[in-house]
């Protein structure tokens, strides 16, 4: 099991008068190779619950294991956990800061300990070309002259350069543009089937995390809620999904309300391309 | 009424090509209009947002509010009080302790006298509906009621237009559905003016116009059912993609069901369907 909560629990304020829980008794195995969405309402404990996962915050009570290993029996080992585990925060270009594209991307594996230049820069060209973005073009340029969409995939290159196996995103998509969003998907896709990473996606958009999810975890007020399928969540979940303050996708809700009143149609479609075609062969029969 | 009158503003890169933000831009918004902008990343939208209320001032041309042109600095406040300006992140524009507090914080500032104010902060709370919370601590609200407070902070101020820079791009769904429903009640009961920034496509579809911005340029205006009808071609030169029902119904007619191609919302998607199967 890559990654391993055990009744994990974590109070803000410990033994203070603004004592709150974020997160109770988090039980969550996520195997290597998952592709696993996070959605929930603002303040349910989405982004406590990501700094579980390579241990920016130790949990009051339980316990984490990466590849098996109990992270935080010995706090040494943190740094090997962050080589393992990178976490990629919302609006990640507020936290560019180098002068060149190449200075950002190295910073990370330079501070895992690689020393050697050439090492460092096969390390910046592949996360580099991960990202789509060329390598001499964009190499010396200031991280600050860069377009939005190029900025966030920086400073998601800068995260790919350290090589973790796991790479977590916290709403990758919000501020840019239709286009940008196409392509950032596109990249995250890539990251999860061409270079075999596990992924956890946090995303607000309904839509995104529906198409790109094998497992969707709903989270409510510090808890687990639900764990299942994109399509066994937005199925069978919809009133409850409404009252946690979560919507369904477009699509979905089209059909769900075309099942509701009646028409045979699968309300677990989440895809345009499943919804017109389903649509179709309905039409058809009735003809 | 709000003119941008042949309106251009450069930002100087690094290099020795300018950067045009804005070119040239002519248009007037109406009082009780209820637009949406939408363009790619840096095709000047905020740029735009920023000279309606002065923030930026118009390096050729001339932005006019009300008859007061933001470059004359004897009414550059009056024109502040009248346009509100609402960014991406309520946190950065809540600054009190309580929310009564942050509504009053702006109306002291310019001068009203304790017992108006009382009344315009639960007025403004009132219309967003945050009335009840009115002693509660900014820092204990949801995204989207956070967003309303400062919606009414502007409302405080007896402004007439609201300028909404992407207000909804770190909320949860609902707490995009809530800014939704406010503006379009402000809109609707206040006569408020609403320009609204975004990025979704399904929130443009709800407004009754759309301005859509191109490198610095007006590309096109019309109702959400005219910028939708643009084939796939054009859409895709402006950045824009279709919302999700739209894209649907533009699939189906495709295929030959009858159907209209630009549908914006899903309940009335949902009827149409209901006809055919």
């Amino acid at each position: 099991m890559l990654i391993n909560l055990k009744n994990v629990s974590y109070t803000y304020n410990l033994n203070m008068p603004f004592e709150t829980d974020a997160l109770k008794s988090i039980n969550l195995k996520i195997k290597r190779g998952e592709f696993v969405g996070i959605i929930g309402h603002t303040g349910c404990g989405k982004t406590t619950l990501l700094q579980m996962f390579n241990g920016l915050l130790e949990p009051t009570e339980g316990k984490v294991f990466i590849d098996g290993v109990d992270i935080h029996q010995n706090k040494a080992k943190l740094k090997e956990i962050r080589k393992i585990v990178g976490l990629t925060f919302q609006y990640p270009e507020n936290q560019l800061f180098e002068e060149t594209v190449f200075k950002e991307i190295a910073f990370g594996p330079k501070n895992t300990g690689i020393k050697d230049i050439n090492q460092l820069e096969r390390r910046v060209r592949k996360a580099m070309k991960m990202v789509e973005m060329d390598y001499s073009m964009y190499k010396d340029k200031s991280p600050f002259s860069l377009s939005g969409g190029e900025m966030r995939r920086v400073a998601i290159a800068s995260i790919l350069a350290i090589e973790p196996d796991v790479i977590i995103l916290d709403e990758p998509t919000a501020s840019l543009d239709p286009q940008n969003r196409k392509k950032l998907l596109k990249l995250i896709k890539d990251l999860h089937i061409s270079f075999q990473k596990t992924i956890i996606l946090v995303s607000h958009n309904m839509e995104v995390v529906a198409e790109l999810s094998q497992r969707i975890i709903v989270m409510e007020n510090g808890r687990i809620v639900m764990d299942d399928t994109p399509k066994a969540i937005f199925r069978d979940n919809v009133e409850r999904l409404e009252t946690i303050g979560l919507s369904l996708p477009q699509i979905t809700y089209i059909m769900h309300k075309l099942k509701t009143m009646g028409r045979p149609v699968d309300s677990g479609v989440l895809t345009l391309e499943e919804a017109e075609s389903e649509i179709i062969n309905l039409i058809n029969k009735r003809r | 009424m709000i003119i941008f009158d042949n309106v251009s503003y450069l930002y100087h890169n690094n290099k020795d090509n300018n950067l045009f933000s804005l070119k040239n831009i002519n248009i007037d918004i109406h009082n009780g209009d209820f637009i949406a902008v939408i363009g790619a990343n840096g095709s000047g939208k905020s740029t735009f947002a920023k000279h309606i209320n002065g923030l930026l001032l118009p390096q050729e041309g001339d932005v006019i509010v009300n008859n007061m042109n933001t470059k004359d600095t004897d009414k550059i406040w009056e024109i502040r009080k009248k346009v509100g300006m609402v960014f991406q992140n309520p946190d950065n524009q809540l600054v009190a302790t309580t929310i009564e507090d942050d509504i009053a914080f702006g109306l002291e500032n310019v001068g009203i006298d304790e017992s108006e104010m009382k009344e315009r902060v639960e007025w403004a709370l009132d219309l967003v509906g945050m009335l009840e919370m009115r002693n509660c601590e900014p820092h204990l609200l949801s995204g989207g009621q956070k967003q309303k407070v400062v919606i009414a902070g502007a409302l405080a101020m007896h402004t007439s237009y609201l300028v909404l820079d992407e207000p909804t791009s770190m909320l949860d769904p609902k707490g995009r559905r809530e800014i939704l429903d406010t503006i379009k009640k402000l809109n609707r009961d206040e006569k408020i003016t609403i320009i609204y920034i975004t990025h979704f496509m399904s929130e443009a579809a709800e407004f009754n116009k759309i301005i859509v911005l191109k490198r610095g340029e007006i590309a096109l205006t019309g109702t959400p059912q005219k910028i939708f009808l643009q084939s796939d071609e054009q859409l895709k030169q402006l950045n824009l993609e279709l919302p999700p029902t739209t894209m649907l119904a533009r699939m189906l007619s495709q295929k030959g069901i009858k159907i209209p191609p630009n549908i914006l919302n899903k309940e009335e998607m949902v009827e149409k369907l209901c006809l055919l199967i």
